[in-house]
């Protein structure tokens, strides 16, 4: 079956010389024709922070603007993650390190504390039920798990077609993915640490600007040996990074063993 | 079943050798039972009174804490009903020609900016594709938030979820239906459920909607050929101490008139996000040759 579709004919766009952009590189500067994604501007502020609960660290990196990273933090290890630019998406997918088909599972992570929202003593779940991490300490009022992640295809949905080119948190995750035998299958409903996305009365749903600020912070909990995948998110077409891709720190601590945790109580 | 009533059933029967025991097999065809297949499915009992039973390519009533599976052709429609108000209809959907391209709840809820499923919200892939849109509703109490049980949930819920118990969990269902169509248990993604509702508070927590009574039922149709897999299980948020599920009425049909959806229907200019989902799965279908 063939369908015919009253489509308006777009403008033709027509870019001639190709432009060029000098990045800079690890052997210095690079000028290249690809159109990558945004960047943060110099302007803005940034804060680094530290982590939130007192121990030894046991790893302290930074993530740049619309890159992924990935980590395994052993059980009782916590994970502080640092909104340093304010209001940046981290998307982020948990697999039980030893066995991934044991995945990060936002709807029993909702059903099971029966609310739809991530807050202060939220325990991450599986697939399973079971407890991956859980967050013990958080600087954001509600923290996001129903928004999902951005991708080229969902973004013609969402913006049109003519985004297609952009990078997105699924091509984030495929590439990180791919490091640990992780593949489209695996990529499941996320969290999206610093995002805003509330359900209102009537049900309507969306991103909206966010409650972060620089160096605003959550930290994670392992309550298994947990992989960890995160998608600084280099979304450019709503506020889901305040239009303004900031770095991402994250910091495994080995806390001290005294520790109490108000999420507990 | 009592230890007795074993005994009398063992009576019935006369399985002495082999000639016996084939007849004895052969005289329980065909009977009926409140939930089964019907086969062919233009025999089904309960055939929606607007379609024709000829037009039928599924027709079953699914055991409470039961499941099913099933292919479905580009076109087709699939009508899910609750006889009694107590079905729980936990439903994943797959591109039947690639199933890595499955059901995202994410963007089913995002995409449309509405988080409760209802007439005309289309089930989104991953992939930027409709791979069934809902047609029509009589219910409107379904979820996208909450998914189905786990083992963990029932065993704390019910105090069991063996699977060959009283208290299924509907990903332990979800497990083996894909496994019949070659799919592992990574392969089961977040799902949605039909005829059981929650609704979100503004604190964020869910309030039980339950049943909008007995006899209603969702149309959906299929954009692309699907894999479909339906776990009857109750809703993990079903505040009640017993595990109670109806039985779950599938009917599928396909006659010429049962197209996917194109630009002629109403539905296909709803909203931007949906007009370009279907732009997408034309495109996607008409690359294909389907």
């Amino acid at each position: 079956m063939t369908t015919t579709i009253d489509n308006p004919v777009m403008m033709p766009v027509t870019t001639v010389p190709v432009p060029t952009t000098t990045y800079l590189t690890p052997d210095g500067q690079l000028i290249s024709s690809v159109p990558v994604g945004a960047s943060y501007a110099d302007n803005t502020h940034l804060e680094w922070g530290d982590p939130l609960v007192p121990g030894a660290v046991v790893l302290d990196e930074q993530v740049a603007p619309r890159a992924s990273w990935s980590g395994v933090v052993r059980a009782g290890q916590v994970l502080t993650i640092v909104d340093v630019g304010g209001n940046q998406s981290g998307d982020c997918l948990l697999y039980n390190a030893h066995h991934t088909d044991e995945r990060y599972s936002a709807q029993d992570t909702l059903a099971w504390q029966d609310n739809a929202y991530i807050r202060t003593g939220t325990v991450l779940r599986s697939n399973l039920g079971r407890a991956l991490m859980t967050v013990v300490e958080n600087e954001i009022d509600r923290q996001d798990t129903i928004g999902g992640a951005c991708s080229r295809e969902s973004n013609t949905l969402r913006y049109g077609h003519h985004v297609m080119y952009h990078h997105g948190c699924r091509e984030n995750f495929l590439t990180e993915g791919a490091k640990h035998g992780l593949g489209m299958r695996d990529i499941v409903s996320n969290i999206n640490w610093f995002m805003n996305v509330p359900v209102e009365e009537d049900g309507a749903l969306g991103i909206v600007d966010g409650m972060s600020a620089p160096g605003k912070r959550v930290a994670l909990r392992a309550e298994i040996d947990t992989l960890v995948l995160i998608s600084n998110c280099p979304q450019m077409n709503n506020p889901c990074n305040d239009f303004n891709p900031t770095p991402l720190r994250m910091i495994v601590s080995e806390p001290d063993t005294d520790l109490e945790y108000e999420a507990d109580s | 079943m009592l230890k007795e009533d074993w005994v009398a059933l063992a009576a019935d029967h006369s399985t002495d050798t082999v000639l016996n025991a084939r007849a004895d097999a052969r005289a329980q065809g065909g009977q009926v039972s409140d939930w089964m297949p019907y086969l062919p499915a233009s025999s089904s009992p309960f055939c929606p009174d607007d379609v024709a039973p000829d037009s039928l390519t599924w027709a079953e009533t699914v055991a409470p804490g039961g499941y099913t599976h099933k292919v479905l052709a580009r076109g087709t429609r699939l009508r899910l009903e609750d006889p009694t108000g107590e079905a729980c209809a936990h439903t994943l959907v797959y591109n039947a020609l690639e199933p890595t391209e499955r059901l995202n709840v994410a963007d089913t809820q995002k995409i449309p900016w509405q988080a409760y499923l209802g007439a005309g919200h289309p089930l989104l892939s991953g992939d930027g594709r409709v791979l069934a849109t809902i047609l029509t509703d009589t219910s409107g109490r379904h979820d996208a938030f909450c998914g189905t049980s786990t083992a963990a949930w029932n065993a704390l819920r019910y105090g069991t979820a063996l699977p060959e118990g009283p208290a299924p969990a509907g990903r332990d269902l979800f497990v083996k239906a894909a496994a019949k169509h070659g799919l592992g248990p990574a392969d089961v993604p977040p799902s949605v459920s039909f005829f059981q509702g929650v609704r979100v508070a503004s604190d964020g927590s869910f309030e039980w909607f339950g049943s909008s009574g007995a006899g209603t039922a969702v149309e959906l149709v299929a954009e692309l050929p699907l894999i479909v897999l339906i776990a009857n299980v109750p809703h993990p948020r079903d505040p009640r101490p017993e595990y109670v599920v109806g039985p779950l009425r599938v009917h599928a049909w396909r006659t010429p008139e049962t197209f996917p959806t194109t630009p002629a229907d109403e539905r296909f200019d709803a909203s931007p996000e949906v007009r370009r989902a279907y732009l997408n799965t034309l495109d996607y279908a008409e690359a294909r040759g389907l």
